[in-house]
């Protein structure tokens, strides 16, 4: 065992607090913001002491902003469902599209196998500008701009390669001999995909999917570039609300707050997916 | 090759698998690539091209004129510098970081456990809503921070909105963001060390110091290395961030390849000039991402092998 003293005890303790405090602070003080009227936020000195109230939310879910000026209305509540149907439907697609494509490169060396993975992957690495500018003049022609479809379809940038390497590793890592067996009893190539394969690859899958949902909720310059007010997830539409509501500092940190919450809430839900996926993805591949 | 629809089933099945059966599965998925693949051949196309959305009457080929205009064009070069600057200022940093913390984590108690939790947060939050959480934190009126230094006697520190200070607050959103990830990579590196060299410089009474410098680091170079190429490669290109914290400003302080590239498109609407640096950007890019798929590759062997 090795030898700890009192004072390495002591500044490993204060070096953990410190990081601590670093990282959960903003969190925890835009959800105090969120809890508070505008006059207890511009107190100075700042102070936790106020009563919490739910006005800010109250205002966001009926998409009524009273401001000094005026009320103003503001659909919040549809950027966060253009949030939650964008990532949802992408990542079903993506697994779609992105399971059988794995499976193939895991199984089969074909000719050029390598290949088509390494350029798929290099997708992940360019810069999106890149495709999405040109993307733009396209869609107008083909009357794709801002459209849930041309949306989801350039999501695919993002979701697709994802999934493809970490499920291609661990079909890699299931023995094939098993399935051997499964098709020697006589069933066809579907059915040991279906029955034996896709259970035995599930964690990896789902490690891959939940990654691809929170990289695509957490995606900002794809819709910034194709998408109008009304198709707008929440990284955009909150950037939009800052100038049109001003100085409503509590609804702002609200709606910070219920945008960022469904992916920190699936994040400590399902840790050690996502650790498992981050990790693996990164080194295992 | 399409089979009859007479042929029974069962021979359909057997003819369609091994040879075809990989590229079949696979295609739908290099369908939806192709299309992404297009864009990339126009922007090249663009980027050859005098074009501004503006006047649509003055588009030519001007073939290399975009790029040789970048040797004497003051702004291009200010935008590689603050680029690289970025860059390497956020990995540099989170490296650092990252390896401290993973280090202080490393042993796998309960409170370690829930720490590493915790700093999974912060990765979770989109970078683009983070700096919108900075801003609220740093705002002149009523930002926490700027009361927190006023305590240590810092009065008028302007953050985002001073040039001298704008680099650094969009260096800290990025390492608030992204250092649980060098931190995560590197934690699993450190945790699938064999333990027989420790156990062996232990008892010859090696120094801890030592212990890290002629052992753990080495070991861990690899993970190091793929950590660092990864990040190297997404955060020249970063946007999120400093598109919502400033949107390049303070002047021209802030102005990486891709949010000049954006103004470029969408304010001067000037299309080639807007191309030409995207594909300089992706010339880097394509440098660094050779590299890390290099390393990356070896360090996937040596997980395969030690598994």
């Amino acid at each position: 065992m090795e030898y700890q003293s009192k004072l390495e005890t002591v500044l490993r303790g204060i070096a953990l607090l410190l990081v601590v405090v670093f990282f959960m602070f903003p969190i925890f003080w835009i959800f105090l913001m969120s809890l508070q009227t505008n006059e207890t936020i511009l107190r100075v000195p700042p102070s936790i002491n106020f009563e919490p109230t739910l006005s800010n939310y109250r205002a966001l879910i009926t998409g009524k902003l009273e401001t000094s000026a005026a009320s103003l209305e503001i659909n919040f509540l549809r950027n966060l469902w253009n949030s939650v149907f964008l990532s949802v439907a992408s990542v079903a697609l993506a697994l779609l599209l992105g399971v059988p494509a794995a499976y193939a490169f895991a199984r089969h060396k074909f000719k050029g196998s390598e290949d088509i993975a390494f350029t798929l992957l290099s997708f992940r690495f360019a810069p999106p500008l890149l495709v999405l500018l040109p993307l733009s003049l396209y869609f107008q022609k083909m009357g794709l701009a801002d459209t849930y479809l041309g949306l989801i379809w350039v999501y695919q940038l993002i979701c697709l390669p994802l999934i493809l390497w970490i499920v291609r590793g661990y079909f890699e890592d299931i023995s094939p001999d098993i399935e051997y067996a499964y098709r020697v009893a006589g069933h066809s190539w579907f059915s040991t995909f279906r029955k034996i394969a896709l259970p035995l690859a599930g964690p990896g899958i789902a490690a891959a999917g939940l990654l691809a949902f929170i990289f695509a909720w957490n995606n900002f310059i794809f819709a910034l570039v194709l998408a109008s007010a009304d198709k707008q997830p929440v990284t955009v539409g909150a950037l939009a609300f800052i100038t049109a509501s001003g100085i409503q500092y509590g609804q702002i940190a609200a709606a910070i707050v219920m945008s960022i919450a469904p992916t920190l809430a699936l994040a400590l839900y399902a840790q050690k997916y996502l650790v498992e996926g981050l990790s693996l993805g990164a080194v295992k591949g | 090759m399409p089979v009859p629809s007479s042929v029974p089933k069962r021979r359909g099945k057997r003819l369609v698998s091994r040879r075809v059966l990989p590229y079949m599965l696979s295609l739908p998925a290099l369908l939806v690539c192709i299309g992404i693949l297009v864009p990339f051949i126009t922007a090249i196309y663009y980027s050859l091209q005098r074009f501004r959305l503006s006047q649509p009457w003055a588009r030519e080929m001007n073939w290399g004129q975009n790029y040789v205009r970048f040797m004497t064009d003051s702004d291009f070069w200010n935008t590689l510098l603050v680029s690289l600057e970025y860059a390497f200022l956020t990995v540099g940093l989170e490296l650092v970081l990252g390896l401290g913390i993973a280090l202080l984590l490393q042993k796998r108690t309960k409170l370690n456990n829930a720490v590493s939790i915790m700093l999974l947060m912060p990765l979770m939050t989109a970078p683009a809503l983070a700096a919108l959480m900075w801003k609220l934190m740093t705002n002149p009126g009523f930002g926490i921070l700027n009361y927190f230094l006023t305590l240590v006697g810092i009065d008028d520190f302007r953050w985002g909105a001073s040039p001298s200070s704008a680099l650094f607050t969009v260096v800290l959103v990025d390492i608030w963001v992204y250092t649980p990830f060098i931190m995560i990579l590197l934690l699993a590196g450190l945790r699938s060390l064999p333990t027989q060299p420790f156990e062996a410089a232990a008892l010859d009474g090696v120094p801890r110091t030592q212990q890290f410098f002629r052992i753990t680091l080495p070991m861990l170079t690899p993970y190091i290395l793929t950590a660092a190429l990864f990040r190297l490669l997404e955060s020249i290109q970063q946007f999120d961030i400093i598109y919502a914290m400033t949107q390049g400003g303070p002047g021209d302080t802030l102005m990486v390849f891709q949010v000049e590239a954006y103004l470029n498109f969408f304010q001067s609407t000037n299309v080639g000039r807007s191309s030409a640096l995207l594909l300089i950007l992706w010339a880097i890019t394509f440098f660094i991402s050779n590299i890390f798929i290099k390393n990356w590759l070896r360090l996937r062997e040596r997980a395969r092998g030690e598994a």
